[in-house]
Order: structure tokens, then sequence, then C-alpha cells
């Protein structure tokens, strides 16, 4: 299939990828985050700010500015170059589009199944579900009570129906269910997903196949280490990986029985890809470890843009965009609790 | 000064003397309790007051890493994992309970925390690790949870150190205030009268001695005087003895005639 696309791709996809790549130059550059790092308070960061492309988004804001302010901004700024996108997105790179969102919206289905559980205000959960992952029978979701009822009335009109499938099983939401629940439609979206890319076809699959691998397994390793003392069983826990990646299935059996963060270190060392990650980490430590795999995720994403003629740079630039915002809100947040030492700890430079 | 003119208004008596000695010496007993109340008071207080300081510090520090660690959560967990938090909790875990202490007879309010085990398994802030965040963050959700505990425990230490100082010094104000009264305007005002009434009972007893001394003087002369007249008397007698050997008294019978000449008006010579 390779060189292929290149006949082709352009009559439909070429436009967005000219913006896309347009919109990658405006992402901040080490120089803007060492001016960033130097704020010594949050109207410095704005001002800053304005500089950049996020300008038009802060310039208004009045002037006790706060961490949650910037993140929501930066957040509307990433809503609105996607809205953008997906209007001019034909098939199938308008499905690839929503398919990115999906993550999202398994996010705020179970936010606001949580907050029913817990008779809380529909309206108010609405305003703190994440603007991507929003659709439009979401308010909707306050009346079920069980999952039955759940898939029955609201998600079979949704993209997630296939996915509750898996977990349609589970009668009655509790806390652990519902985040079991949202684990297994989070593994089932990224199965979907790698199929589907599979599916396009190209350098788009080989490119997505490589990045949704590497965060199947990332959500492996993850979930093995936060569920360690938990009530989770180990069985549990294997069904809570997604059925491919690097460490499927080998991997995963190991994992399912690790007791402590050194064992999980020990699976993962027989994978060279992920050796280099837990070198940078000492042992027992595990703090770190997220940072590490932020850094080789923006890694991966940013070789991604080397190659033209497929969709993975969308996906790319949505998730470097969600580090950035990360970023800035670690800035500010640093920042604003005068803790300019650990600035550094977690900003992951893009380019 | 005003508590040199102040006394009781009181009737100088020896009852009365006896009544304001003992309350003197109530006042002056009541005064040394008190002394001491307030002394332990204050020592107390010290201690509070240096506990503050030390907590206030260690607040500020567990402040500062709790809001941290929800920083490093949010970082990790993304945004919404705040929301994933708050919409899962039922009621609050961690209580406070208030309990009184006793010092020097001041009750002071105590709080303490524990966990509630109800309310503890409905929300993700039970003992048993919850759940969230488990495919990302799960671990600074729960670093941030214990630091946010920690920082409880310090404001709940701080609100019970603060509200016992407070206590304490309305307490200290209310024993000085009371000290003082009684040394500058009870005690002094009861050594006024108690002055008061010896001054008066000497004055009493001059009184009395003078009148004695008086009276004795009186007696003396009116001795004298019926002295004297006995002596006239006897004087008298004499010369009348004398007269009656002679005869008859002159002046008796001069007399006799003259009384009767006027008594009698009526009789007719």
């Amino acid at each position: 299939m390779y060189g292929w696309e290149m006949l082709s791709f352009n009559i439909h996809d070429g436009f967005l990828e000219a913006i896309v790549r347009g919109n990658r130059s405006g992402l901040l550059t080490a120089a803007d985050y060492n001016n960033l790092c130097q704020c010594e308070n949050l109207d410095d960061v704005k001002m800053h700010l304005t500089a950049t492309e996020y300008g038009p988004y802060l310039q208004n804001e009045p002037s006790p500015l706060h961490t949650t302010t910037i993140v929501e901004k930066c957040t509307l700024k990433l809503v609105d170059e996607y809205k953008h996108m997906m209007c001019q997105a034909t098939e199938p790179l308008s499905t690839f589009l929503q398919y990115i969102t999906y993550g999202h919206m398994i996010d705020n289905v179970v936010l606001i199944v949580t907050g029913t559980l817990h008779e809380r205000d529909v309206n108010e959960l609405l305003e703190k579900c994440h603007p991507l992952g929003m659709f439009d029978s979401i308010a909707s979701l306050a009346v079920a009570q069980n999952m039955r009822e759940l898939y029955r009335l609201v998600l079979v009109d949704t993209p997630l129906a296939p996915y509750f499938s898996e977990c349609i099983t589970s009668e009655d939401l509790d806390d652990m269910n519902i985040e079991i629940m949202r684990n297994t439609l989070y593994k089932a979206y990224l199965e979907d997903f790698y199929k589907f890319c599979e599916k396009l076809g190209g350098a788009t699959a080989e490119i997505m196949c490589d990045l949704l691998s590497f965060e199947a397994d990332r959500r492996a390793v993850n979930i093995t280490i936060n569920s360690i003392g938990t009530e989770l069983t180990r069985d549990d826990r294997r069904k809570l990986y997604s059925n491919f990646g690097l460490l499927y299935p080998y991997g995963h059996e190991e994992l399912a029985v690790c007791e402590d963060v050194d064992q999980v270190r020990g699976v993962m060392e027989k994978y060279p890809p992920y050796q280099a990650i837990f070198a940078k980490i000492s042992y027992g430590e595990s703090q770190m470890l997220d940072k590490a795999f932020y850094e080789e995720e923006v890694r991966r994403l940013c070789l991604s843009f080397e190659q033209q003629f497929h969709y993975a740079v969308f996906f790319a630039y949505i998730r470097l965009r969600e580090q950035e915002i990360r970023n800035l809100m670690w800035i500010s947040e640093c920042v604003a609790q005068n803790q300019k030492n650990r600035v550094h700890d977690s900003v992951v430079f893009i380019f | 000064m005003s508590g040199q003119t102040q006394r009781l208004n009181v009737v100088p008596t020896v009852t009365m003397l006896g009544v304001m000695k003992a309350r003197l010496v109530g006042a002056t007993r009541g005064h040394a309790l008190l002394k001491k109340k307030s002394d332990a008071l204050t020592v107390q207080f010290r201690a509070i007051l240096k506990k503050i300081v030390a907590a206030k510090e260690s607040m500020g520090e567990a402040m500062r890493a709790s809001s941290f660690s929800l920083a490093e959560a949010k970082y990790v967990a993304g945004d919404g994992v705040r929301h994933v938090v708050l919409q899962s909790v039922r009621s609050a875990s961690l209580r406070v309970r208030s309990h009184q202490e006793n010092v020097a007879g001041v009750k002071l309010p105590k709080f303490t925390h524990f966990v509630d085990p109800a309310a503890g398994s409905a929300g993700p802030s039970n003992a048993s690790p919850s759940l969230t965040g488990l495919a990302r963050g799960g671990q600074q959700v729960a670093a941030c949870r214990a630091a946010h505990v920690k920082a409880i425990e310090v404001l709940v230490e701080l609100a019970s150190l603060q509200t016992s100082f407070l206590t304490l010094d309305e307490a200290i104000k209310t024993t000085n205030r009371r000290v003082n009264a009684l040394e500058n305007v009870v005690k002094p005002r009861l050594e006024n009268t108690i002055s008061y009434i010896k001054g008066e009972l000497d004055e009493l007893e001059r009184e009395d001695f003078f009148r004695l001394k008086k009276i004795q003087g009186y007696k003396k002369r009116e001795i004298e005087r019926q002295m004297a007249a006995a002596k006239q008397f006897a004087e008298e007698q004499l010369a009348e003895e004398v007269a009656l050997k002679r005869g008859i008294s002159v002046g008796a019978a001069t007399n006799m005639l003259v009384a009767g000449g006027e008594r009698d008006e009526d009789i007719i010579f």
C-alpha cells in the first residue's frame, strides 16, 4: 500500500492535513516553555501566552486569574480547532476524528452516571463534562439506574453502544463497578479504534497501530500499578487489559500477577522499547513513571509528523495539544503555588 | 486615691469589726487563690501559644504540600479527575469530635478528628484504596488524598488550639480583673473600714473615759459640797444647841412668827 495514498489522499484530505500541520507550528516550543517557567505570577503567564496562539482566548480575562481559567480557555481553543477540522472532514477522516473523542465521551458518561448515583444535579454535572466528549442525549443519562437501562435508553443511540456489550453483565452500579466499567469501555474503545485503523490501511494503519499499542501498553502498566493493594482481583485486572499491543498476550499474563512496582519493572524490562523508560526511574519509585510515559508518547506523536498522507497527524495533534494544556496547567500551578523548583519536574517539551 | 477615702457604710461596733476582719481574711485568701489560678492559666496560655506557632508553621507546609499534590494528581489524571472524585463522595468520612478539658476550672473545648467508618464505605475515602484513576493517576489521587487528610489533621489541631487560646485569654482576663479588684478595691476598702471602726471605737472609749472623769469630778465636788453642808449643819446645830442652852433660839423665834403670819392668811386675829 505504500506510496499509493499520495495519489488520492489530497483529493479529500489534503486541505485538512495542511491545516493540521499549520496548527502544529502553533504549538508552544521549548523557548516558550522556558519563558513561561520564568514567570513570577499568573498575570505574567497570561502575558506570555497572549503572544502565542492562545492570545485571543486569554486576552479578555479579568486580572485575578486562576489556573482553572487558563486550562479552560486553552481547552476551548483545542475544541474550536477540532470543530473546525470536523466541519471540513469527509469520510473516512470524519469517523477517524470522531474516534479521537470517544475517550472523553466515555469519561463523560461515567461522570454523569457516578453523579446520578449520588443524586447530584444533572445540569451541574453537564458543566463539568469535557467539551470534546459531549453528545446529544448525554443529559438523559441521569435516568438510568442500572446497566441494562443505561444501555437500552441512552447509549444504544451513541457510538459507544458496541462497547457496552462487554460490561452489560454487571447489573447494579456502584463505585467499584463504575471504575471497572470505565476501563472496560475504554478497552473496548481502544480495540475498536485499533481495528478501524487497520481497516484504513496504509501509513495510517502503520502509525496509528503503533501509537495505539503504546497507549494500550501504558494503560496496562498503569492499571497494574494502580490496582496493587486494592480489591481488584487478578482475573479482573487481566480483563481490563486491551487485547493488542506489544505486551499482548504474554506480558499481560505476567502483569496480571504482579504484586509490587518492582515486579512490574521486571516484566517491562523484557520489552526493549520500554526498557529505556524504566531505566530512567530508580528502584521503588513510580512517581516519575507518568512523566516518562508522557515523554515517550510525545516523542512518538512527534515522529508521526515525519510522514505525510496519513490520518495519524490529527490524532497526534489533538494529543499534543492535550499534553500542552497539561504542561500549561502544571506551570500555572507551580507559579501560582510558588513552587518554582518543581516546574521542570513534569513539563514535557514538545518539539 | 479613691481607695483611701472609700470605706463601707457600717455602724462602728465591735461586732462589725469582727465581721469586717473576717471579710478581710476571706478576701486575702481569695486573692491568693485567684492569683495562683491566674498563674496556672498563664502557664497553660504560654504553652498553647507555643503550640499554635508550631502548628501554624506546619500548617503552611501541609497546605502547600496538599495543594501541590492536587496539582500533581490533576497533571497525571487529567483535570476531570476532581469531578470524578467529587461526584463519588456521599458524606464526609473524616469527622471532628468536640469535648471539654478542664484547666484550673476553665473548660477548654478540644477537637479531635476521627474517621467515620459508616460514611467512609460510601465514598472513595475509605481505608482501602479506591479504584479512582485506575488507568492513570490512581497513585497520585491516593497521595493527594493522604496529603489533604494530613492538612485537615493540622487544621483541626490548630482550630482546637485557637479556640482554647481564645477561651483561656478570656478566662485570664476575668481572673486578673478579679485579682486586681480584690487587691486594689475590696481589700483597701475593708482595711479602711476596719481602721475607721477602730478609730470610732477609740473615740468612743475616750469619750467614755472623759465622761467618767467628768462624773468623777462632779461627784467629788458634790461630796465636797455635802461635806461643807454637813459641816455648816453641824456648826448650826452647835449654835442651836448653844442657843437652846441659852433659852430660845433667836432666829427660830423670829422665824416662827414671820412664817405663821405669812401662811395663815385666813386666820383672823
